[in-house]
């Protein structure tokens, strides 16, 4: 697979979210904002993009029986970075995200890559692999959260274009999983159309 | 009495799945069926319920009082993974049906967000020991009760005429969207 | 390129090679966050005190005692102008919710009257709990400059004097409960 194929298959024909539906959690617990999602996105990117370094930098060195103690520790230390960071820097953004800042360690998409391509390609490979998933992620986040806060605030990354409320339900539980719904079924057809 | 409010709120008011966004792979990826449903509500409660009382006797003696608090995640997932692979290990043994079953999703109750995310809540919301087990137990129940209803949901629209675009995953956020709006209907009752 | 043989020996020593690089890595990171995030939560809690208390010059966060209050205590802190109390900020707190806790921080003059509240954590539903926030709602503006001495802290439905927010009673009540919280907690430093 060339570099590039390498890189963009996250955007959308293998897209996390929309194609793979691996890492929902998030998706639907911190999109009530297109800023949130987008945030969450860069952070899970993050995470992504340095344990796929360090998986394929060390591959060889892990016996495999304990890979996946292993994996994880890497996961749960670069997951725990980002936690103290935001903590310090960027204090807002970690109030909005909240439980779902440590919950990127559990999230099956930086695990899942981690297992299925980390562990078996070279460093370049893997980054390449790891960034795109992650901006592939942020990328549904981001248009998620951005649907959501639209309808549901009437309002794009905080600047506001109604007066008062907008549908409150698509900021609740419910329209999550409605507007994800709807969106895959978007998402498909432009699958279809471009592939 | 308190502790009935804790599980009402934790299964019906603030369901782990339907209005925390917690769990939502296994919720998605295991119901299709209310057989292995129950299987994986069964193996979910296991492990959510020693986790969060082995992480949260972790965080009272042994990360506060030495003020590395910070390595909760790291300490929590290790646990979670440890309990996983027991579970593992024991259902092999006692029952190798079930064990079948679940298949793939057995070592994935390690990344269920759910499990990591009960842990950490119960050390958010300040819950003593046993406050912290009935939180757990209430939302593994919850969990269940969510997967149990969703399965059974689903053998049925197996049997639908769905439009061809909306078959299989958006059909069922879909319908997960509408019991979640059910759900809210409990709001307000503790 | 061979893996490593699984055997006993190549295991422990991954781990443990694994763990202690992850370890000095975070201790590391701790260190370095330690000030930054130490700063972050002086800050949030001195913009709160600061926007519930008048013009003052001390350091409320050094200015702070704790009192009792039911199985618990509550933070208060003084604000003082050349040397002379403004006001005290009472970080107060409620779990009567409609999604649980509710935290406020209410700023009290020096006769007891407040001076105004603050939010400073919810989870109530956008829409209709949450304008108990000043940007989404007046409701929180009737309680200024009342003094809950003669004031009764509870909603018309409860035979008191708060205007309730329509359709969130829960919300509302859990808002008076907190500020009584607060104020008692505030009668009783007093004495």
């Amino acid at each position: 697979m060339n570099h590039w194929k390498n890189f963009s298959k996250g955007f959308i024909k293998d897209n996390p979210v929309f194609v793979l539906f691996l890492g929902l959690c998030p998706v639907l617990g911190v999109t009530t904002t297109a800023i949130n999602g987008l945030g969450m996105g860069l952070a899970t990117t993050f995470v992504l993009t340095m344990s796929s370094i360090f998986v394929s930098l060390i591959k060889n060195f892990i016996p495999d029986k304990v890979r996946i103690p292993c994996f994880i520790v890497v996961i749960a230390t670069f997951v725990t970075v980002v936690e103290l960071v935001m903590k310090g820097y960027l204090p807002d953004l970690y109030k909005s995200l909240g439980l779902f800042i440590p919950l990127i360690v559990v999230n099956c998409i930086v695990l899942g890559r981690a297992e299925a391509f980390a562990s078996k390609n070279g460093l370049l490979s893997s980054i390449l692999d790891g960034l795109g998933m992650g901006l592939g992620f942020a990328l549904a986040l981001t248009i998620l959260g951005a649907v959501r806060e639209i309808l549901g605030s009437g309002s794009i990354f905080g600047i506001k274009f109604i007066p008062g409320d907008g549908i409150l339900v698509f900021i609740l539980a419910p329209g999550a999983f409605l507007a994800l719904g709807y969106l895959i079924v978007v998402m498909n057809l432009v699958k279809k159309r471009l592939y | 009495m308190e502790y009935i409010v804790i599980i009402i709120s934790a299964v019906f008011v603030s369901n782990i799945v339907l209005a925390q966004f917690l769990g939502i792979c296994p919720f998605m990826g295991v119901s299709n069926k209310v057989p292995t449903a129950v299987g994986m509500t069964g193996a979910v409660t296991f492990v959510m319920v020693i986790a969060t009382m082995v992480t949260h006797l972790l965080m009272q003696y042994v990360l506060i009082p030495l003020g590395i608090d910070f390595a909760r995640t790291i300490t929590f997932i290790l646990v979670i993974a440890s309990l996983v692979q027991l579970v593992e290990i024991v259902l092999k043994k006692v029952s190798p049906p079930l064990y079948q079953a679940l298949g793939i999703f057995l070592p994935l109750i390690t990344t269920n967000c759910a499990v990591l995310g009960v842990a950490v809540l119960v050390g958010q919301k300040e819950f003593n020991l046993l406050q912290g087990v009935v939180f757990a137990i209430g939302n593994a129940l919850g969990f269940g009760l969510a997967l149990i209803t969703f399965a059974g949901i689903r053998e049925h629209l197996e049997l639908m005429n769905i439009p061809k675009g909306m078959r299989g995953v958006p059909i069922a956020f879909i319908v997960a969207g509408i019991l979640a709006l059910a759900f809210m209907g409990f709001a307000g009752i503790v | 390129m061979a893996k490593k043989e699984s055997n006993f020996k190549n295991m422990v020593i991954a781990l443990f090679v694994v763990s202690f690089v992850a370890s000095a890595t975070l201790g590391f990171v701790y260190e370095l966050t330690k000030e930054p995030i130490r700063l972050v939560e002086i800050n949030i809690k001195n913009n709160a005190i600061m926007s519930v208390v008048p013009e003052f010059d001390n350091n409320p966060s050094e200015d702070m005692i704790r009192v009792a209050s039911g199985r618990d205590s509550l933070t208060l802190y003084q604000a003082t102008k050349n040397g002379e109390l403004v006001g005290t900020a009472v970080e107060t707190y409620t779990l009567k919710g409609f999604s649980g806790l509710i935290k406020l921080m209410v700023g009290f003059a020096p006769d007891g009257s407040i001076i105004d509240i603050a939010v400073l954590e919810h989870q109530e539903t956008p829409g209709l709990g949450d304008k108990i926030e000043k940007s989404k709602d007046k409701f929180s503006l009737q309680f200024q400059g009342k003094n809950p001495a003669d004031f009764k802290l509870a909603v018309t439905k409860d035979n008191g004097e708060v205007q309730a927010i329509t359709a969130s009673t829960i919300s509302s009540r859990a808002f008076c409960d907190a500020v009584q919280k607060a104020y008692d907690a505030y009668m009783s430093s007093k004495n």
